[in-house]
C-alpha cells in the first residue's frame, strides 16, 4: 500500500522553478566527489609503486600466510626443577605466615604462595593484635611487583655493587664524624631493629635516631606517655562497649593505626535485644560517621568544645543541635558506666589526655598492654624538618620514609640536596631517593626478615616468601654489615628470640609457622633521644574569623600514599564517595552554595566538579577538585593525604594533588582559605544514584522496633496479587517457574550483615587478587566499565534518616507532589544517614541473565552457582541488560597485554600476581562473581581425597574469608547443623529485591540502628 | 632364451611368444631375492649364546646383584669402588672382614680400609654378615667375567645385507610395477596383433554407432547436474566440518624431546609406576614432569642401558641410548668420573605434549586418587610408547562422553556417602555416573 503522501524536504521545493530543487533531484551528492583530483594528479598515480596486480599479490599472500599460521598449533615448552624444592608441589598452594609494618600498616597475614610466587594475602586467624588486613594490605602483594621498584643500590646515580655502596658509606661515615646525621625512620615498632640502630648509633656517636610517622599520632602517644610512663597508644577493645562516644575520630578508618572494625562490629550486632549505641562528632564524612547511630557534624573548633563538655564541662557555647547531642551523649555515658567509651582524633594533648582521662575505669580501653605501632614525635620531626632546611642538620639516612614528599616544608627539599650526606633506603626511586646522594634498594616485606611487637607482649615474625626479586638488602642486615656483626638479620633474630621461646616451651620455628607468639619479655625499647612534647596546639583553638578549618584525613585506599603505583588500589572506589583515582576537597552543599562550587552529572552519567585554590597561608594548593559531601560540617573541609605523588609513579597513577603541603605542624586541622577558579574535573565516581528514593534496597529499623514488634512490620516478604489474594512472592503460586530440587549436595549462600559491614572494602581488593579483575583505569571508570565484581554500594537518605524517606515516599500522591517530591529526594540531605550493601553477583535461582543468553554460556549449577562459561559467551550483553542488580561486568577491551590499559596485566612482574586457577578474560566477554567456585570445588576436592565430610566453615569464597567484621558469611545450607543455614532463618534476613522473584543465593541481614535515648 | 634362438626372420606371432615368456623369468629372480633376504633375516636371529660359566660364578652373579649391584659396578666406578679382579686387589681374608663388617676394621684403623673410606668421603659400606666365605668366593669368582664385547659388531660376513625392511620393500614394489607395466604393454600387443590379424584375413570389424558422449549427457541431464551438485556440495561440508573440527585437535602430536625418552623402558620393561615419577598427579591438578633429581634416584647407578638395549635402540629407532643418558648428565650437572654434581646445570626444555587451553580446568587428582581412573585411560598405552604421542583428542566433547559413562567411585569415601544415597534414591540407580553427580555443569571445568 504506497503512500501517496508528498514528504516535503523545505520551503524552497514549494518554489517550481527552484534552481536548487532542480539540481538537488538531478545530484545524489550535494557536493562534486573529488574524484577529479585525486585521479587527474598524474604525478601522484605514477610515483606509487604499487600496482594494482601488486596489490592483488599482497593481499593473496598475507591471507595465504595468515590462514596457513592459524593452522599450526604453538610449540609449547616446559621447564621443570632441576631439583625440586620439597615443599613446592606444582599447582598446589603454600601458605605462609608474615606481617605487615610498613610505618602505617601494622597487620598479622597469611601469604598465599603458588610456585614460589606469593599471589594473595589473607587474614591469619592466629593473630592476637587487633589490626586488621585491610584493603591496602590485601593490595601489598601486587606493590611487590611493582616494575618502579629500584633493582639495585645506586651511588651519585650510578649502579654499584653491595660491596662498593658498603665502602662509599663507611667513607662517607668516617667524613661525617662529629657532625649531626639525622636517623629518620618510619615506626619498625621491632625490638630487634631497635637493637641494632643503638648498636648502629653506639659505634657512631654523631648520628641521632628520629622516628617520623608520616601521618602522625604523636599528641596521643604523648598524652598516654604523661599519663601512663611508656609511650604508646592505648588500645580499645569496642566489643565491650555499650556506648561510644567519637570526637573527630574515625576509628574504622585510620585512627591512630586502625583495625578497630572487628571488635566494633561484634557489638553491633543485635545480640539479645542489645548492640552498642554509638555516636559521632565529627567535620568530614568518614566510614565511623556512615556507621553511626547519631552522627552530628560539627567543625574541629567545635569538636574541642564537644570534648570538654563531654568530659565535665557545659555545653552551653555550642549550638543548639549540638549541645543537645552532646547532653543526650552524656547521659548515655553516664549510664553505661564502665562500657562506655570516649575517643578523640584532635591533634591536641590536652583533648587526648581529657579522653583518657575520661576512659579511666573503661573496660574498653586497655592501657597495660599498649599498640607500639607509632612512635614519632612531631617535635623532634619539625626538628629536623628546619635544621635540614636551614643546614644544621648535616647528613641524613632516611628508612622507609619519604620525607621529601610527606614534609609540609618547601625549603626542605631544597635543604637535603644541599646536604654533606644523604642516604636513603627506599623500594623505589621515589621523591626522597631520587634527590639522595646513596640510594639503599631495600626488600618488599614479602621478602625480608622481621620481628615486629605491634602491642606490648604480642609479637609478629615477618618471614620472605619469594627469593627478592631485585638485588636488594633490607635495612637490618645493612646495619649489621655497618655495624661489623657477620650474621645475617635471620640468624639475629633467630638467636634473639631462641632463648626467649624455649623459655616459654615453644620454639623459634613454632612462631615463625604462626606468625606470632605472646612473650612478656623486656625488649630494647625504640631508642629516640626526645624529651620535648609536642606543641601543635596553635590553629586548633582558635576559631577561624575566616575561611574553612581543614581536616585532613587518609583514604581508605591511599592510607598514607606510599603504595600510590598500586593500581588495585587506584581504581577502589573512597567507600564514601565512591570517587576513584582522585583527591579532592570535601565541602558541604551550603558552603558550596556560598561558593559558587557545583558537582554535576554530565550525560554519560559521570561526575564533573570545580576546582578552588586552597590557600593557607603563603602556602597554595593549585585547582583542587571539589566534592560536594554531604554530612560535610559547614565551616568545614577535608582534604585527603597520599595523593600527588610524582616520583617512581607511573604516569597513569600519578593522580590528585599533594596535601601534605597543608600539613603544617603535622597537624590533621589548618585553617584554610578557598577560591573558585575556573575548570572542571572530570571524576570518576562509580555512583551515579546516591539516594534510595524510599525504596526497599537496604531494610533497616530501629533497635527498638527489632526487639518490640513483629517481624512482618518491619522486615515483610514482599507479596503479590493472585486471583486478587495477596501472595508472598516466595510461594510456589507465585512461581513461573518449575522449581528445581536443590536438597541433594551442596547449595552455597552467601549471608551479608549489614550491621557488622563497616564499607572498609577489604573484600573488594581480595576478590581482585583471587579473581583476577582487571583494572580498567580513570578514563574507562569513568564510563562506568569498572570491572569490580563485587562493589560496596552507599547510599544517603535524603531527608534525615532512612525512615523518614519512606514516609515521604508513601505521603506521596498526585503528579505534582510526586514530580517535584520525587526531584527532592534524588538529592541527599545535609546530614543524611548513611548506609553500606556489598553487592555481587546474587547467583539467583531462578536468574534472569540465564534465560536471555542466546549461547547458553551462563547456566546454573545444582550448587547454587550462576555459571559463567567465558570461552562461550559471545558478547551480546542481553544477560548484562536483564540483570536486575547490575553486577555483570562486559570486556570492553583486552585488558591483559595490552598497552592502552599498562597496568600491572601488562607487564611479565605484575603478572606473576595472577592467580593461575582463574582464567583471564579476553575482550568481548561478559564477567562476573563466581562465588569463588575455584575455591569451593578445591575443598570438595580435597575433602573427596582425603575421603571425609566436609565440616561446616570449611567453605570459603575471597570475600568471605577476607571480612574482618565477620559481615560475610559463606556456606552450604544443604548442611542444616552450619551457621549459614541459621542465618537464612534469621527475622533479618532478607533478599535483595525479593519481589522481582530471582530466589537469590545472596542474602542480606537488615540494618538495625540503635536510636535508644538514655 | 628361446627368442634369441629364433632366426631373424620371426613372425610377429613369434615375436610375441618371446615376451610371454619374460615374466616366469622374472619371477624367477624374485624368488631368488626373498631367499637371500630370508636367510638372512634367519641368520640374524640365532645370535649366539654367551657360554655358560662355571656354576659358583652363577652363583656369585645373583648374589652380586642382590647385594652389591646397588652400589658397585663391575668395570666402573659408582658409590663404591669398580669391583672387577678385586680379588687381585685385596687379600681374599682381608676381603672376609671388610665385607661382613667395615666400619669396624676402619675403627680400628686398618690402613686399606681408612684408605678405602676417606676416598668415598666417609661413605659406610653396608655390613653384610650373613655371607658366607663361600658366597663372597663366589661373588669374587664372578668379578672376574670379561666385560662382554657389544654384539654390534657380531656377523661380519652378513654386512652385505643390511636387514633394512624399509629398501628391501621398496625393491619388491618396484618391481612389482614393473610386472604390470609389462602386461599393460602386452595387452596393447595382442590388441594390435589381431586387429592386423583381422584386417590381414578381411573381417571387418564392426563399428558401434557413436553415442553422445558420457560427460556431455551428463551434463544436459538438469536433473542429475543438481541431484550431483548438491551431492557434491553436502560432500564437501561433510569434509570442510571434519578437517575444520581437526584444527587444533592434537592427537597423535609426538614431537621431538630434547632428551629422547623412552616411556617403553622405563613404564614398560621396567613397569615403574606412573607415580613414581609423576607423583603430583595424586595431590595437584598437574600431573607434573618429574625434576631432574628424579630421574637421578636411579641413573645416578645407572649410567649406560644393558648391551642388547642399546643395541635395539640403534637399530629400531635410531637412538643412542647411552649418549642420552649422558644428555641428563649434562643437564642435571652430574660427573659421572667422580660421582659428584658439579652445579653447573642447565634445565631440560621438554617440549609440552598435552596442551589444554587455559579456560579448561582440568585436575588430575580429582581423577588419579578420588575416581582411580587408570593413566592409560586417557594417555593410552604409554608402557609401549618409544617416544610419547598424544592419545586422546582432549576435546571436550570426549571429556563429556566419558562423564556421562564413568560410574563415580563412592566405595570407602566417607565424602560421597550421603550424596551418594540422596541422588540414587532420586534417579532410582545403584551407580551414579559422574554425570549425575553434575560433572557436566560449565562451572565445574570453566571459570
Amino acid at each position: 500500500m504506497a503512500s501517496n503522501k508528498k514528504y516535503w524536504k523545505s520551503v524552497e521545493e514549494l518554489n517550481e522553478n527552484s534552481s536548487i530543487v532542480e539540481s538537488l533531484q538531478q545530484n545524489e551528492f550535494v557536493e562534486p566527489i573529488p574524484t577529479d583530483e585525486f585521479l587527474g594528479d598524474q604525478e601522484t598515480l605514477e610515483s606509487s609503486s604499487t600496482s594494482r596486480r601488486d596489490f592483488l599479490k599482497y593481499v593473496g599472500f598475507t591471507t595465504a600466510a595468515a590462514s596457513l599460521a592459524a593452522c599450526e598449533g604453538p610449540v609449547i615448552k616446559s621447564i621443570p626443577y632441576v631439583v625440586a624444592p620439597d615443599e613446592i608441589v606444582p599447582g598446589v598452594a603454600n601458605y605462609y605466615a608474615s606481617s605487615i609494618a610498613d610505618g602505617f600498616d601494622f597487620a598479622n597475614v597469611l601469604v598465599k604462595t603458588r610456585e614460589g610466587r606469593p599471589i594473595k594475602i589473607e587474614r591469619n586467624d592466629l593473630s592476637t593484635f587487633g589490626g586488621s588486613v585491610n584493603a591496602r594490605v590485601h593490595a601489598s602483594v601486587l606493590s611487590m611487583y611493582d616494575t618502579k621498584r629500584l633493582q639495585g643500590p645506586t651511588v651519585g646515580g650510578e649502579d654499584v655493587s653491595w660491596e662498593e655502596f658498603d665502602i662509599a658509606v663507611s667513607q662517607k661515615m668516617e667524613a661525617m664524624a662529629g657532625k649531626d646525621v639525622v636517623l629518620l625512620t618510619q615506626t619498625f615498632a621491632s625490638p630487634s631493629t631497635s637493637q641494632l640502630i643503638a648498636d648502629f648509633t653506639a659505634k657512631y656517636p654523631n648520628v641521632r635516631h628520629v622516628i617520623y610517622d608520616t601521618v602522625s599520632s604523636s599528641e596521643a602517644l604523648d598524652a598516654f606517655e604523661a599519663k601512663f610512663g611508656t609511650r604508646g597508644l592505648a588500645d580499645y577493645d569496642f566489643s565491650k562497649a555499650k556506648v561510644i562516644v567519637s570526637v573527630g575520630a574515625d576509628f574504622i578508618g585510620d585512627w591512630q593505626g586502625g583495625g578497630y572494625e572487628a571488635s566494633y562490629a561484634q557489638g553491633r550486632i543485635p545480640k539479645n535485644g542489645k548492640m552498642s549505641k554509638h555516636i559521632q562528632f565529627e567535620a568530614n564524612m568518614t566510614l565511623s560517621g556512615a556507621n553511626a547511630d547519631v552522627r552530628v557534624p560539627a567543625t574541629p573548633s567545635q569538636q574541642m568544645e564537644i570534648l570538654k563538655a563531654l568530659t565535665g564541662g557545659s555545653a552551653s557555647g555550642l549550638p543548639e543541635n549540638i549541645a543537645e547531642a552532646v547532653n543526650k551523649a552524656k547521659a548515655q555515658l553516664k549510664k553505661a558506666g564502665s562500657n562506655g567509651v570516649v575517643i578523640t582524633g584532635l591533634p591536641n594533648v590536652a583533648a587526648q589526655t581529657m579522653a583518657l582521662d575520661c576512659n579511666e575505669g573503661s573496660e574498653v580501653m586497655d592501657t597495660e598492654k599498649p599498640r607500639m605501632t607509632a612512635m614519632g614525635n612531631t617535635a623532634d620531626v619539625a626538628n629536623v624538618m628546619n635544621g635540614v632546611a636551614n643546614g644544621s642538620v648535616k647528613g641524613m639516612i632516611t628508612v622507609g620514609v619519604n620525607p621529601v614528599y610527606s614534609f609540609p616544608s618547601a625549603a626542605f627539599a631544597e635543604g637535603y640536596q644541599n646536604l654533606e650526606m644523604s642516604l636513603a633506603f627506599a623500594m623505589k626511586a621515589d621523591e626522597t631517593a631520587s634527590l639522595a646522594q646513596m640510594v639503599a634498594a631495600t626488600p618488599h616485606y614479602l621478602e625480608a626478615w622481621g620481628d615486629v611487637q605491634m602491642k606490648k607482649g604480642s609479637f609478629s615474625i615477618t618471614q620472605p616468601t619469594i627469593r627478592p626479586l631485585f638485588n636488594t638488602r633490607q635495612f637490618q642486615d645493612a646495619l649489621l654489615k655497618w655495624t661489623d656483626n657477620p650474621s645475617s638479620y635471620y640468624d639475629y633474630i633467630k638467636e634473639t628470640w631462641t632463648p626467649v621461646l624455649a623459655g616459654s616451651g615453644t620454639s623459634f620455628n613454632k612462631a615463625v609457622q604462626d606468625g606470632v607468639f605472646e612473650s612478656d619479655a623486656e625488649v630494647a625499647a625504640e631508642a629516640t633521644a626526645n624529651t620535648e612534647t609536642s606543641t601543635s596546639n596553635g590553629a586548633l583553638l582558635t576559631t577561624a574569623q575566616s575561611g574553612y578549618q581543614l581536616t585532613l584525613y587518609t583514604k581508605t585506599a591511599m592510607g598514607d600514599g606510599q603504595q600510590a603505583n598500586n593500581p588495585w588500589l587506584q581504581e577502589m572506589p573512597d567507600p564514601i564517595s565512591r570517587a576513584s583515582w582522585d583527591n579532592y576537597i570535601t565541602v558541604s552543599a551550603a558552603d558550596a552554595a556560598e561558593l559558587g562550587l557545583e558537582n554535576y552529572n554530565v550525560a554519560n552519567g559521570a561526575l564533573n566538579g570545580s576546582y578552588v585554590n586552597v590557600t593557607m597561608g603563603d602556602v597554595v594548593i593549585e585547582k583542587v577538585p571539589v566534592l560536594i559531601q554531604p554530612g560535610q560540617a559547614k565551616g568545614s573541609v577535608g582534604l585527603a593525604l597520599g595523593y600527588g605523588r610524582t616520583d617512581a609513579v607511573q604516569s597513569e597513577m600519578q593522580t590528585g594533588v599533594n596535601a601534605y603541603a597543608l600539613y603544617n605542624n603535622f597537624s590533621t586541622v589548618q585553617n584554610v582559605q578557598l577560591e573558585k577558579v575556573s575548570g572542571t574535573h572530570e571524576f570518576a565516581c562509580i555512583q551515579l544514584h546516591n539516594t534510595m528514593m524510599g525504596r526497599d534496597i537496604i531494610r533497616e529499623t530501629t533497635l527498638e522496633i527489632f526487639n518490640t514488634k513483629d517481624v512482618h512490620d518491619w522486615n515483610p516478604v514482599p507479596e503479590v496479587s493472585k486471583d486478587h489474594i495477596e501472595i508472598p512472592v516466595t510461594s510456589p503460586d507465585a512461581d513461573l517457574w518449575d522449581e528445581f530440587d536443590r536438597s541433594i549436595g551442596h547449595h552455597f549462600n552467601l549471608s551479608i550483615d549489614l550491621n557488622a559491614c563497616t564499607g572498609c572494602g577489604a573484600c573488594v581488593i581480595a576478590c581482585h587478587a583471587e579473581n583476577n579483575v582487571p583494572v580498567v583505569g580513570k578514563t574507562e571508570v569513568r564510563r562506568s566499565r569498572d570491572m569490580h565484581w563485587l562493589r560496596i554500594d552507599r547510599y544517603y537518605s535524603s531527608e534525615a534518616s532512612f525512615d523518614a524517606d519512606n514516609e515521604k515516599k508513601e505521603n506521596i500522591s498526585g503528579l505534582g507532589s510526586s514530580l517535584s517530591e520525587f526531584a527532592e529526594m534524588e538529592v541527599a540531605s545535609a546530614n543524611p544517614q548513611v548506609a553500606f550493601q556489598p553487592v555481587m553477583c546474587q547467583h539467583c535461582n531462578h536468574a534472569p541473565c540465564e534465560t536471555v543468553c542466546p549461547v547458553a554460556a551462563t547456566s546454573h549449577g545444582r550448587q547454587g552457582q550462576n555459571h559463567m562459561a567465558y570461552n562461550r559467551c559471545v558478547g551480546t550483553r542481553y544477560c548484562a541488560n536483564n540483570c536486575p542488580y547490575k553486577v555483570r561486568r562486559f570486556n570492553w577491551f583486552l585488558y591483559a597485554e595490552n598497552e592502552e590499559f599498562d597496568y600491572n596485566m601488562n607487564n611479565d612482574l605484575g603478572r606473576m600476581v595472577l592467580n593461575p586457577d582463574v582464567v583471564v578474560r579476553s575482550r568481548g566477554v561478559m564477567e562476573k562473581c563466581s562465588m569463588c567456585i575455584q575455591m569451593t570445588q578445591k575443598t570438595i576436592l580435597d575433602a573427596k581425597r582425603d575421603g571425609r565430610a566436609i565440616k561446616d566453615g570449611e567453605f570459603k569464597t575471597a570475600c568471605s574469608a577476607a571480612c574482618e567484621t565477620g559481615a560475610i558469611k559463606f556456606g552450604d545450607v544443604n548442611d542444616h547443623d552450619s551457621e549459614i543455614f541459621e542465618m537464612t532463618k534469621d527475622k533479618r534476613m532478607y533478599h535483595l529485591l525479593e519481589a522481582v522473584g530471582t530466589k537469590p543465593n545472596v542474602m542480606y541481614q537488615a540494618k538495625v540502628r540503635n536510636t535508644n535515648e538514655a | 632364451m628361446r627368442a634369441k634362438l629364433m632366426d631373424n626372420n620371426i613372425t610377429d606371432f613369434m615375436e610375441k611368444v618371446s615376451y610371454r615368456n619374460l615374466p616366469s623369468q622374472l619371477s624367477l629372480v624374485l624368488l631368488a631375492f626373498l631367499l637371500t633376504f630370508s636367510i638372512a633375516q634367519s641368520t640374524y636371529a640365532t645370535t649366539t649364546v654367551l657360554p655358560t660359566q662355571a656354576i659358583d660364578t652363577a652363583a656369585g652373579e645373583a648374589l652380586f646383584k642382590a647385594n652389591c649391584a646397588a652400589c658397585h659396578k663391575l668395570y666402573k666406578k659408582a658409590t663404591g669402588p669398580l669391583l672387577y679382579e678385586v680379588g687381585d686387589k685385596y687379600d681374599r681374608e682381608w676381603l672376609y672382614t671388610w665385607i661382613r663388617n667395615s666400619t669396624e676394621m676402619v675403627k680400628s684403623g686398618d690402613a686399606q680400609a681408612v684408605a678405602i673410606y676417606e676416598e668415598y668421603n666417609g661413605a659406610v659400606m653396608t655390613a653384610f654378615p650373613q655371607l658366607t666365605n663361600e658366597d663372597i668366593d663366589n661373588i669374587i669368582a664372578y668379578t672376574y667375567t670379561e666385560k662382554k664385547a657389544p654384539p654390534v659388531p657380531a656377523g661380519g660376513d652378513l654386512t652385505t645385507a643390511p636387514p633394512n625392511d624399509g629398501l628391501s620393500n621398496n625393491i619388491i614394489l618396484s618391481i612389482l610395477a614393473l610386472v604390470f607395466f609389462m602386461l599393460v604393454i602386452m595387452l596393447f600387443l595382442v590388441n594390435k596383433t589381431l586387429r592386423r590379424f583381422a584386417e590381414a584375413q578381411g573381417v571387418t570389424i564392426e563399428e558401434r554407432p557413436k553415442r553422445m558422449p558420457l560427460w556431455k549427457a551428463f551434463a544436459e541431464n538438469q536433473f542429475l547436474m543438481l541431484v550431483s551438485s548438491i551431492f557434491l556440495l553436502l560432500a564437501a561440508g561433510y569434509f570442510a566440518y571434519g578437517w575444520m573440527m581437526q584444527v587444533g585437535v592434537d592427537e597423535g602430536y609426538a614431537p621431538v624431546q630434547p632428551i629422547h625418552y623412552s616411556h617403553r623402558i622405563h613404564a614398560g620393561d621396567n613397569q615403574i609406576d606412573c607415580n613414581y615419577c609423576h607423583s603430583s598427579a595424586r595431590k595437584s591438578k598437574h600431573s607434573g614432569i618429574p625434576s631432574l633429581n628424579v630421574c637421578m634416584n636411579c641413573h645416578k647407578n645407572i649410567g649406560e642401558v644393558a648391551a642388547e638395549t642399546q643395541l635395539e635402540g640403534e637399530q629400531e629407532f635410531g637412538v643412542d641410548y647411552n649418549a642420552e643418558i649422558q644428555k641428563l648428565y649434562a643437564a642435571v650437572g652430574w660427573d659421572e668420573e667422580n660421582q659428584v654434581y658439579t652445579g653447573d646445570t642447565a634445565p631440560v626444555k621438554w617440549v609440552r605434549l598435552h596442551n589444554l587451553p587455559d579456560f579448561a580446568y582440568f585436575n588430575h587428582s580429582q581423577h588419579v586418587t578420588v575416581a582411580g581412573v587408570e593413566c592409560q585411560t586417557c594417555h593410552g598405552p604409554v608402557e609401549e610408547m618409544e617416544i610419547m604421542y598424544q592419545y586422546s583428542p582432549l576435546t571436550m566433547g570426549w571429556c563429556i562422553n566419558c562423564h556421562r559413562e564413568t560410574n563415580v567411585k563412592v566405595a570407602d569415601n566417607e565424602y560421597y556417602e550421603k550424596i551418594h544415597e540422596e541422588l540414587s534414591k532420586k534417579y532410582g540407580v545403584d551407580k551414579l555416573t559422574a554425570a549425575q553427580m553434575g560433572g557436566l555443569e560449565c562451572g565445574k571445568c570453566h571459570y
